[in-house]
């Protein structure tokens, strides 16, 4: 048994804030084994990344080690100081991190970047660190890196500044890598090929990898081990297959559960006791809708040009039937949010017509749609959950607010208790009504999110990426709660995501866009099992999976 | 609600003592303003030659001037003059620049740009100059000096407006109040403007201390409040003569005064941000 090459020992790291000292990580231990990648699973505020930055020494000031030790290469990192702690970043350990556009220097090229990286740890001639990070752009797989190395990170896609990072992250050869969500926030076609190159690198050069994600997918593709922690403490360490078949520990088993799978139901991913009523609601069948209804809402022709420039929305046809759920899939730049914008009349189309109920309301300028009478009826739930409600409303306010303006409510009984009602419905607890956003948590926001959506009993709800911002667990109770509300209400669904796992468990149909076109559209299951177009196909084998043989058993061999 | 507001105040002011002594500060100083008159020792304006430029002493705390006045009262009532134009300047150009500053940061497009150059054009100019081709154009009263300091004022106000208003214009609550049957008129003065208010309100105490130097400065130079009134920037102007002959309380005391209500408003202004930023709120 060789030594392994990092080993944490029952590691505390501790913040002092505002209301005293908190505890991040309590008690972790782990190693890794030179050349492993290995993955450091858990939800927001489980300490995975506190435990990768107090690995690296790059703790902010008011984080403290307080108990434990990190022998990387059997020296204590935790008391090195000076020229050992330069040696260590860099040219011993390095670190990727999660936003590459704003962990690079925007005013400084990209190569430049890549050279300095080089200079500070090797006596070389400019000229020699040069050429060398060409060399690195070249590993990378940037193509053209002649030109990419005069480029300046705003001129680079997200995909490809992460390679940039990937490229000065492994300059010096490091022994040990920390990738800290290296490819959260890249589109999900991007994310596969940034993260095939970081296993190959690493796999080329026998460096170690840490991976620490929320995504257990990732981690099962990549990483052969997998650590999973809660709340600063580390609850199960297995492989893969073995975490994914039999996991042991009750937060591991709520993980496995709720992240989907190719195959998941939406009542799969939570527990028995969340699932509560909803078993019964799922099983009743769908009203049939009577012959002839006409569909909801009938999108024809829209298109939408932006001052200057390409269309990013081109012939948009569509139509959803009440009761329906429909998927919206596209990459970023896709034009998704554009369409979404325009049929929740919030800014106008270019071309072609919205007809709601069968009137046409796509000629309504978006300024004076807050006096149509179908504003009611089509409503919206937005994106990131911290961002969608008003920092001076309190919960009650924002619930609030739509039944004041469409409604006509006053302030009053009858006010309270239609709020009261529609947080009951959404299983937001009736006692955090007064409290203001910031005292929210991420799942409880897109609750109040979700509540004022629904508030005035809207007949169509269009949901941008709703969950995006979401831990997987959270994730599952809020795809529960809006199919629960579908069926109930007969709430016509317009589900806008780049995520296929939760795209295919909602909606019955999907559409995938590019370029502001529609590449394919159809049933859900039929299109992600048969996918017709090479995009679609590209895109449903992007995703992640749990079922691990693939990459795994490819690497075997 | 208003006693939780109380109980994060003290909690804030707690956190940062300095604060509490600027809030002192500035009440005393509007105590002063409000009931000067009543507690002067003597008539600010009675000359009394024979009394003429006294140090300081017990009987006259600040000395008196080359007229015998008591340089300690001029100052007490001095005080409502000096706030009155600072504030009600700094009122208006809050209220109009919040107003047109969101509005060209909530629209953009081409009032956004009109709006920014002619600002640009006013920036540009030397402002204390402004202000006195405004006061000398429009006649020497306390009303135009008003009308000068919130006029040069203005520029910062639109384009603080509009920089925090544009930031938030595509937040998701904006668009979700839109979706609640807002107008885009009320999005902007009812849900953005409330927003900015934290941020405007340090602005604008900060702006208090300037906007007193500024009519102090225009007083010193003769376009302002006329003598004998008694105004902090005539009296600094006034006792400027009598400096070399070493009568240093006649502008010692007054630049004092001014020294204390700028420091006062700038201090209270970083706590405020604390107070009423409601993210801080716990």
């Amino acid at each position: 048994m060789t030594q392994p090459l990092l080993k944490i020992d029952n590691l505390h790291v501790t913040f002092s804030t505002r209301r005293g000292l908190v505890e991040a990580v309590r008690g972790v231990t782990l190693a890794v084994e030179p050349g492993e990648m290995l993955g450091l699973v858990g939800e927001s505020g489980s300490g995975k990344s506190v435990t990768g930055f107090a690995t690296t020494r790059l703790l902010d000031a008011a984080g403290r080690v307080t108990a434990g030790e990190i022998l990387f290469r059997g020296q204590d990192v935790t008391k090195l100081s000076g020229d050992d702690l330069r040696h260590l970043h860099g040219a011993a350990m390095s670190m990727i991190f999660q936003n590459p556009r704003s962990a690079l220097n925007p005013i400084r090229a990209v190569g430049q970047q890549i050279a300095d990286a080089i200079l500070t740890h090797k006596r070389i001639s400019k000229q020699a660190a040069h050429a060398e990070a060409l060399e690195l752009l070249r590993a990378v797989q940037i193509r053209d890196p002649e030109r990419r190395m005069a480029a300046y990170p705003h001129e680079l896609s997200g995909g490809m500044c992460q390679r940039v990072m990937i490229a000065i992250a492994i300059s010096c050869n490091p022994a040990l890598l920390i990738a800290d969500e290296p490819t959260t926030g890249l589109d999900v076609t991007t994310q596969k090929v940034v993260m095939d190159l970081l296993a190959d690198i690493a796999a080329a050069r026998g460096m170690a990898t840490i991976l620490i994600t929320h995504d257990l997918g990732l981690a099962a593709r990549y990483c052969r081990r997998i650590v999973v922690m809660e709340r600063g403490r580390l609850v199960e360490e297995a492989a893969p297959t073995t975490l994914f078949n039999h996991p042991r520990h009750p937060y591991t088993k709520r993980l496995v559960a709720a992240s989907p799978t190719a195959h998941s139901r939406i009542e799969d991913l939570v527990t028995e006791e969340e699932r509560g009523p909803y078993a019964e609601i799922v099983r009743k069948p769908k009203l049939p809708q009577a012959p002839g209804t006409p569909p909801l809402l009938v999108v024809q022709k829209l298109a939408k040009r932006f001052d200057q420039g390409a269309a990013a929305v081109a012939d948009f046809s569509m139509t959803i039937a009440a009761g329906e759920s429909v998927g919206l899939v596209g990459e970023s730049g896709s034009g998704k949010s554009t369409t979404s914008r325009m049929i929740c009349r919030l800014i106008d189309p270019s071309e072609g017509d919205i007809v709601f109920d069968g009137q046409s309301i796509g000629h309504v300028p978006s300024r004076d749609f807050h006096r149509s009478p179908f504003r009611k009826d089509i409503q919206m739930v937005f994106q990131d959950p911290n961002e969608s409600l008003n920092p001076r409303f309190t919960a009650h306010d924002c619930i609030a607010h739509p039944l004041k303006r469409l409604v006509g409510l006053r302030e009053g009984d009858a006010l309270r208790q239609r709020v009261e009602e529609c947080a009951q419905r959404v299983g937001l607890p009736l006692d955090l009504l007064p409290r203001f956003p910031h005292q929210l948590s991420g799942g409880q926001k897109a609750r109040v999110g979700i509540a004022r959506a629904i508030a005035c009993r809207p007949r169509l709800l269009v949901l941008d990426e709703p969950t995006a911002a979401l831990d997987v667990s959270v994730q599952a109770v809020v795809l529960q709660l809006l199919d629960r509300l579908r069926r109930e209400d007969n709430l016509a669904l317009l589900f806008v995501s780049h995520d296929l796992n939760v795209v295919r468990m909602l909606c019955e149909r999907t559409i995938v866009l590019r370029n502001g076109v529609i590449v394919e559209e159809g049933d859900s299951r039929a299109l992600f099992d048969n996918p017709k177009t090479d995009y679609t196909r590209e895109l449903v084998e992007a995703i992640p999976h749990i079922e691990i043989e693939t990459k795994l058993a490819a690497a075997a061999l | 609600m208003t006693s939780t507001a109380l109980r994060h105040s003290i909690w804030i002011l707690r956190g940062n003592p300095l604060t509490g002594v600027a809030a002192a500060g500035v009440l005393s100083l509007i105590f002063i303003a409000i009931f000067g008159p009543w507690i002067v020792p003597y008539d600010p304006i009675a000359s009394n030659v024979s009394q003429a430029l006294l140090p300081p002493s017990a009987e006259h705390l600040a000395g008196t001037d080359q007229l015998g006045r008591d340089v300690f009262s001029r100052l007490i009532v001095a005080a409502r003059l000096d706030l009155a134009i600072a504030v009600s300047a700094v009122s208006l150009s809050f209220v109009l620049g919040a107003v047109v500053g969101s509005f060209c940061g909530y629209a953009a497009g081409r009032l956004d740009r009109t709006v920014g150059r002619f600002v640009d054009v006013m920036m540009a100019f030397p402002l204390f100059v402004l202000a006195m081709a405004m006061v000398a154009a429009l006649g020497n009263r306390v009303e135009n000096i008003i009308i000068a300091t919130a006029v040069i004022n203005l520029p910062f106000y639109i384009r603080f407006a509009r920089a925090e208003v544009n930031v938030r214009r595509n937040l998701g609550w904006v668009e979700a109040a839109r979706s609640s049957g807002e107008s885009h008129i009320s999005v902007v003065l009812r849900f953005l403007l409330p927003n900015i208010l934290p941020a405007m309100a340090v602005q604008m105490s900060l702006n208090l201390g300037w906007a007193i130097l500024n009519a102090a400065g225009l007083s010193f130079i003769g376009l302002g409040v006329k003598p004998p009134t008694p105004e902090w920037g005539i009296m600094v102007a006034e006792g400027a003569r009598f400096i070399s002959t070493g009568r240093w309380w006649l502008v010692a005391f007054p630049g004092l005064a001014l020294m204390l209500a700028v420091l006062c408003f700038n201090l209270l202004g970083d706590g405020m941000r604390d107070i009423l930023d409601p993210r801080m709120r716990t």
